[in-house]
């Protein structure tokens, strides 16, 4: 690699009192794929939102092609050759694919927009990434997510893009396409693109990129050519520190089964969550994790096997399910999880509203000191139990999300991701906490995408795949190679 | 688990109590009615906060505060009702119809309790509808504004019906001095409503789980609120504080009249805006509903007592309704 193409140096950038940036070096050549990894709240949307011209950094300065740059917003960016693919894709669903591909670079004559014109340079560049198979004509709302993504890429490339940023292009893809993707990407690389890929996931920035660069706490924590780095290597520049510490195991034990699930799905193996213990489900996106826990805590309809909590087994709602002392965090937080514009308190001690006051009153002062408790015991930091959560941090957040089971005290604890996009001490809590929770005979569910989590946390993990609920086996007998080819649908060859 | 929990040492930091600091959230419009009454009370001389001229206010606003009693309370829930001037007016209608023009009829009791059962019933309708067809609260109460007016015109033959004179026609006479009471009956029982209104918003599990569903009906619903028991309930309490307002409507008028009430449910919405509701849900007080619909009795009244047209009057209003809300926004984005 010679002069890289685009460069960041010593870049920073502060939100009041908080660092987002200190300091970060970043650069990526023509021709080369450089993964940036870090935990959540590592800094990499700051630094890519500084690349993309949506935030301008307090100091340190970027180059593109040895010239300075520093565009003014996100328009100037992309007319100047940077362009970013986010994980929520930016396309006007009832619009066809050549007008979003062509959008606000129309074709005019005399101000009519030439729909000829269009397509065919809509064709050409779908054609340059090899999809002539996708329709200019057709609406993109009618596409599936892989050729949505690729509308999005031809759309950088029809504005004369250099520099391309994907943020985790894969969240929302399956097994092929994200094989059609890496083919695709490969291709740009030829073609002396400047690549950048953003993704939690090791094993892909392992397979896609030539350079990964790890950011930890708004710093560079290291890197360097992919080839030469495990994936350890790399998982341990992004928390640094080891897994041990992380991920407490006190002393557990199994005892009464407290849930059963059986074959919600056709081929499922039975699931059994005892008191005591750790279930954790892993799968791809999309295999139906979070619809499984949501069947079990009653939010979705149950249309075929049977649940039954305790002795519990007929239809329920959350409403029955609080009841029967289950309690369910949900992986999307700001939407579900809490009402973000009620306060700590309301959130906090929403499910159960009964012990906090005579017959059907609610005493502010009660519910205030129930919630005083948890934000003491969790750290919680807030200035008062009144503050609207919104104006949290989303460690905080979480944390007042888990303080609801807890004010709650619920004997099953249904958690649907429960440490996306939180800082790592919040995480280490969590953990801590979920661990002192089973020793205390508590029983847990659990679904991550983060493998390194779900094998520190677990006592049994079970992989679900396309809607497949496989056995749980002790967390001994996995590693991350063989979770992801049974979530991948590839057996184990042994 | 104890306190070794909080790795960051932040243990206690939530200690510190901010002193409760009531009607803060009210502090704008209370703010507004202030300025606005001091405004015409500088026009029109000191006379306008003479006891009489109070009363007046009171009684002019009384109708549109029940209403917006129970439009707080579904605007806190993230809903709308349109049909509450439909309400009011077939409330009218079944009281007229009960009391029997010739006085054969039912006691003046049994007559405003029937009014009120209607209204309970009409609420429950729009709740039904609204949970059931999990069609928008707007589109239905557009929906049941015209069905409900069309009951009360077809009810009554589409005619004024007389009714014999009771005391439900006394409600908002001035008290006789002497007496002791200083109030019509009609503001003493708004005061009962308006306080068990805002003790049930703000001190019952209803109450929370309003505000709950109107801030986020997701997390509601994850929480365990049910969901489709407090939206009937709600609507069916909010149509039986509507029907109480058509029963201060008839006093008012002394006949059941179909027609009355028309374009009510604005001026309620604009009480509930102005007081500081917000029509995404998880906002409102039944103080700043009070004060909103007092600023609007203050602006009528100054206006017409000053000489003004009414069409000042409107714009006057119009402006606060847009100020009001632009306010809001402001405060809530420079405190954040």
């Amino acid at each position: 690699m010679s002069a890289p193409l685009f460069e960041m140096v010593a870049i920073e950038k502060a939100f009041g009192a908080t660092v987002a940036l200190d300091g970060v070096d970043f650069a990526v050549g023509a021709g080369e794929v450089c993964a940036l990894v870090g935990q959540n709240g590592a800094g990499k949307s700051t630094l890519m939102a500084v690349l993309a011209g949506a935030l301008a950094p307090d100091r340190g300065e970027m180059r593109l092609a040895g010239r300075p740059f520093a565009p003014r917003d996100p328009l100037a960016a992309r007319q100047a050759g940077v362009a970013m693919i986010y994980q929520e894709l930016s396309l006007a669903a009832h619009l066809s694919v050549m007008e979003n591909i062509l959008l606000g670079v129309e074709p005019v004559r005399r101000g009519i927009v030439q729909r000829d014109r269009m397509r065919a340079s809509a064709r050409a560049a779908l054609a340059e990434l090899g999809h002539s198979d996708i329709a200019p004509d057709a609406l993109v709302g009618d596409l599936a997510p892989a050729a949505q993504q690729l509308v999005e890429v031809a759309r950088a490339m029809a504005v004369g893009c250099r520099v391309l940023v994907l943020d985790e292009p894969t969240s929302s893809l399956g097994h092929d396409d994200v094989r059609a993707l890496f083919d695709l990407i490969a291709r740009l690389r030829a073609r002396d693109l400047a690549i950048v890929y953003i993704s939690h996931f090791i094993e892909e920035v392992k397979a896609i990129s030539d350079r990964v660069v790890v950011l930890r706490d708004g710093r560079n924590a290291g890197g360097g050519v992919t080839a030469q780095m495990s994936s350890q290597a790399i998982v341990a520049l992004m928390v640094g520190r080891g897994l041990e510490e992380l991920y407490p195991r006190g002393n557990r034990r199994a005892g009464d089964v407290v849930v059963t699930v059986e074959e919600l799905t056709e081929g499922s193996a039975p699931l059994t969550l005892h008191c005591g213990e750790v279930v954790g489900i892993a799968g791809l996106l999309g295999a139906g994790r979070t619809h499984l826990l949501r069947t079990i805590f009653g939010l979705e309809a149950v249309t075929r096997g049977r649940i039954a909590v305790r002795a519990h087994s007929g239809p329920a709602d959350p409403h029955d399910r609080w009841r029967q002392g289950v309690g369910m965090l949900s992986e999307d937080r700001a939407g579900e999880g809490l009402a973000s514009g009620l306060s700590v308190a309301d959130n906090l001690t929403l499910s159960n509203l009964a012990p906090l006051g005579p017959a059907f009153t609610v005493m502010p002062r009660r519910q205030d000191a129930s919630a005083r408790t948890w934000i003491d015991q969790l750290g919680i930091r807030c200035r008062h139990p009144r503050q609207v959560v919104r104006d949290l941090s989303g460690g905080n957040q979480q944390k007042v999300a888990v303080a609801r089971l807890l004010h709650h005290d619920v004997d099953v604890l249904v958690l649907d991701e429960p440490t996306r996009g939180i800082d790592v001490a919040s995480k280490a809590q969590i953990y801590q906490l979920v661990d002192r929770l089973v020793c205390a005979g508590k029983a847990v569910l659990l679904v991550s995408s983060y493998l390194p989590e779900l094998l520190g946390v677990c006592d049994r993990i079970a992989v679900m795949e396309r809607g497949r609920l496989g056995p749980a086996r002790p967390v001994e007998a996995w590693t991350e190679h063989s979770l992801l080819m049974e979530a991948s649908g590839t057996r184990a060859a042994s | 688990m104890d306190r070794a929990l909080a790795a960051d040492g932040s243990v206690g930091n939530a200690r510190r109590v901010v002193a409760a600091r009531p009607f803060a959230d009210q502090r704008g419009v209370l703010l507004g009615l202030a300025v606005v009454a001091l405004l015409f009370g500088v026009l029109v001389g000191p006379q306008f906060f003479g006891p009489a001229n109070l009363e007046l206010m009171a009684r002019q606003t009384v109708i549109v505060c029940v209403a917006a009693l129970g439009m707080t309370m579904i605007i806190v829930s993230g809903g709308i009702d349109l049909s509450v001037g439909s309400i009011v007016a077939l409330s009218t209608v079944i009281t007229a119809l009960l009391l029997r023009p010739d006085g054969s009829g039912w006691s003046a009791l049994v007559a405003a309790g029937g009014a009120v059962a209607v209204g309970a019933l009409c609420g429950a309708l729009n709740g039904a509808l609204i949970t059931q067809l999990r069609v928008a609260p707007f589109i239905v109460t557009l929906g049941t504004m015209l069905l409900v007016r069309g009951a009360a015109k077809g009810l009554s033959g589409e005619r004024r019906l007389e009714a014999p004179a009771t005391w439900l026609n006394d409600l908002l006479r001035t008290a006789q001095s002497g007496t002791g009471r200083l109030l019509p009956w009609g503001l003493w029982a708004t005061a009962a409503l308006a306080v068990l209104v805002a003790f049930t918003l703000q001190y019952t599990r209803f109450g929370r789980h309003l505000f709950a569903i109107g801030s986020s009906e997701r997390t509601a619903r994850l929480c365990g609120v049910r969901i489709t028991r407090t939206k009937i309930a709600v609507y069916t309490i909010a149509g039986a504080l509507a029907a109480v307002a058509g029963i201060l409507m008839f006093s008012k008028l002394s006949v059941g009249d179909p027609t009355v009430a028309n374009g009510l449910e604005l001026d309620v919405i604009a009480a509930v805006i102005i007081g500081g509701g917000s029509l995404m849900g998880g906002k409102g007080t039944v103080v700043g509903t009070i004060a909103g619909a007092a600023i609007m009795a203050v602006i009528q009244i100054g206006c017409s007592q000053q000489g003004l047209p009414n069409w000042v009057q409107q714009i006057v209003t119009g402006t606060i309704i847009v100020g009001a809300v632009w306010l809001d926004r402001w405060r809530s984005r420079t405190q954040s």
